[in-house]
């Protein structure tokens, strides 16, 4: 944008930058105070109040959560989850996406219909459940992987990236004798890799950040994955309800337990975020919702 | 050969037919891996998303579980019938309604003033630092998002109340206090909604043709003119198209969200349609019941989607569809 060196249009820039420089900070302020708090010692929290860069550094918190096998246990069955998850979900999502983005496919019409539609209506949660339930799935791990295989969304998006692949270069394939399996793994996959990283991305947050599916289908509690364990940590024992879950005689972990709980269940996506950030306002501009 | 001709004409739409057939035969053929691809996904959604709404008719039922869908009596609207006779369920409907107001009035036009903003940075530096920032929380999942706001407003050693204290107000026990419920909500959804809602807008308004500011500054267009005559028209569309979708999301708010602030306290204004089907149902086991609730709700929403699909069509806009 051409610059604008007018007073006013000066006064207009700085302010538009305080503000969004305060909006920016609000917005990674609450996480940053978690991040500090658990690093700290209850009492030193309890006195300073606001901890942006702890004074007193402490590990108790984090020795706390991991003297028990319970948040091991939930990592590993989000680690696994995630990774096996995502794994599937890019093998269907971009095997069916490339099918229906080949213009000379009959039907692909009806099916991508039938997708959308999924969009817009839906059977709702009970006679989900009852699927899932009458497959055998209930606590069992591919109750969290299997029913949210494919995300229409996802897959629209993936299926408008493949179909912007110039033509030409599947027919000269095709000339070489490739099938379309080599197509699609020779030649679209590695021309598509910004697109496939954003979608695994969405995919990994998704299975990471797993609690609905995993409420509604684990009836056992030693399958908890680390999303549905730390509500139980900081969610229930907020002494909201005192007939909840949780067992009254137990006192409500301290706030630094909760913050590195927090923590915890927080880092692995930050964690993997700044890798593929770079890809997602392509990713959106690709998938620009039309069809 | 003129016999031949003559004959053949007759013959033509025959024959074309036939080769017609017979070429979209081929054309299958040659395709059958492309539905080979096809078939896993076309067979979960057929299992995940069709079969369930299958399911919806047990909403006609009386349906037990141990007798299945084929086993069950049927009881017509009865359960339909019941839902608009109790007092609950139209409490449920209002606050349901009210939490769909608040996401279309207060959320969202904030993404769309905040693209604006970041547009208006120079310096791809400093844009690029709040974008990555304002994402951010998107990839907290509720649970998450939930847990740190209680960690900041809880009532012993939560940051809010401490800052009352030291301004010397009072303190609020903002999870228990039902009128604290609807804030809370919005500001949540805002705070973890509203940097990735952007994303679209900028990448639309990236779209716009630079010549257009240049001729506007020639006729001596100040900045918020330029955003009030170029920008906001060359976003519309897709104003528009998210507003549908928004709008589809009618009475689907996120489950897990409103689950997760849910307590017995502000059950009066927090239960909401998908967290009463998730109890009824599952938990009291009323599934034809409950079906019947999700049902009404699916129903609504793709009617009202049809129906501002059909409109922004009306204007000449392009609709999601």
């Amino acid at each position: 944008m051409v610059e604008d060196r007018s007073f006013t249009g000066r006064l207009f820039a700085a302010l538009n930058f305080t503000l969004l420089a305060i909006i920016a900070l609000i917005t990674v302020l609450p996480f940053i105070h978690v991040v500090a708090g658990s690093f700290t010692t209850s009492a030193e929290l309890a006195a300073s109040k606001f901890v942006l860069i702890p004074k007193v550094w402490s590990f108790e918190a984090y020795k706390f959560i991991f003297s028990t096998s319970t948040i091991f246990k939930a990592m590993g069955v989000s680690i696994g989850v995630t990774l096996v998850g995502t794994l599937v979900s890019m093998f269907m999502t971009s095997l069916m996406a490339y099918g229906l983005s080949r213009r000379d496919l009959d039907g692909r019409k009806v099916v991508n219909f039938m997708v959308v539609f999924t969009m817009l209506f839906h059977g709702g949660l009970i006679p989900t459940f009852l699927v899932v339930k009458e497959l055998g799935m209930i606590d069992t791990y591919a109750a969290l992987i299997i029913p949210s295989a494919i995300s229409a969304f996802n897959m629209i998006i993936l299926k408008n990236f493949f179909q912007n692949i110039p033509e030409g270069l599947e027919e000269s394939a095709k000339i070489d004798g490739c099938n379309d399996f080599g197509i699609l793994f020779k030649i679209v996959l590695p021309l598509s890799m910004p697109a496939m990283a954003t979608i695994s991305l969405f995919y990994a947050v998704t299975y990471w950040n797993t609690y609905l599916t995993a409420i509604l289908y684990l009836d056992d509690s030693a399958k908890w994955p680390i999303q549905v364990l730390l509500r139980q940590i900081v969610v229930l024992a907020s002494g909201l309800d005192h007939s909840a879950t949780l067992d009254g005689v137990v006192p409500p972990p301290d706030q630094t337990i909760k913050m590195a709980v927090i923590v915890v269940a927080t880092l692995p996506i930050l964690m993997v975020y700044p890798f593929l950030q770079k890809h997602f306002a392509k990713g959106a501009l690709l998938g620009s919702m039309k069809g | 050969m003129q016999e031949v001709t003559a004959q053949a004409s007759t013959a033509q739409p025959v024959l074309e037919a036939s080769r017609n057939k017979n070429e979209v035969k081929k054309r299958i053929w040659r395709n059958r891996w492309l539905y080979v691809m096809i078939a896993p996904g076309l067979l979960y959604f057929i299992i995940f998303k069709y079969l369930p709404m299958y399911g919806l008719i047990i909403s006609f039922q009386d349906y037990k579980p141990y007798n299945g869908i084929m086993g069950s009596n049927w009881v017509g609207m009865k359960h339909f019938n019941r839902l608009f006779t109790e007092p609950d369920f139209l409490n449920i409907l209002k606050n349901t309604i009210v939490l769909f107001g608040l996401n279309i009035f207060i959320y969202f036009p904030i993404p769309i003033i905040l693209a604006l903003m970041l547009n208006e940075l120079r310096g791809n530096f400093f844009k690029r630092i709040f974008q990555s920032l304002l994402y951010i929380p998107h990839f907290m999942s509720w649970v998450i998002v939930v847990s740190i706001s209680f960690v900041m407003v809880t009532m012993d050693g939560g940051i809010i109340n401490d800052l009352l204290v030291f301004f010397g107000f009072e303190k609020i026990n903002f999870l228990l206090n039902p009128s604290w419920f609807r804030p809370m909500y919005i500001i949540q959804v805002i705070w973890r909604e509203a940097g990735w809602g952007t994303i679209i807008y900028l990448a639309s308004i990236a779209a716009i043709d630079p010549g257009l500011y240049e001729a506007a500054r020639m006729d001596g267009a100040g900045r918020l003119r330029q955003i009030w005559h170029i920008t906001i028209p060359a976003i519309r569309g897709v104003i528009i198209t998210l507003f549908i979708l928004k709008i589809g999301s009618v009475l689907d708010l996120g489950f897990e969200h409103v689950y997760l602030l849910l307590n017995s306290m502000n059950r009066e204004v927090a239960e909401i349609i998908d967290t009463y089907v998730y109890t009824a149902g599952l938990r009291q086991g009323q599934f034809s019941y409950s079906t019947a609730i999700g049902f009404f709700k699916s129903v609504i929403g793709l009617i009202l989607v049809m129906t501002v699909n059909k409109i922004s069509k009306k204007m000449g806009e392009e609709g999601v569809y």
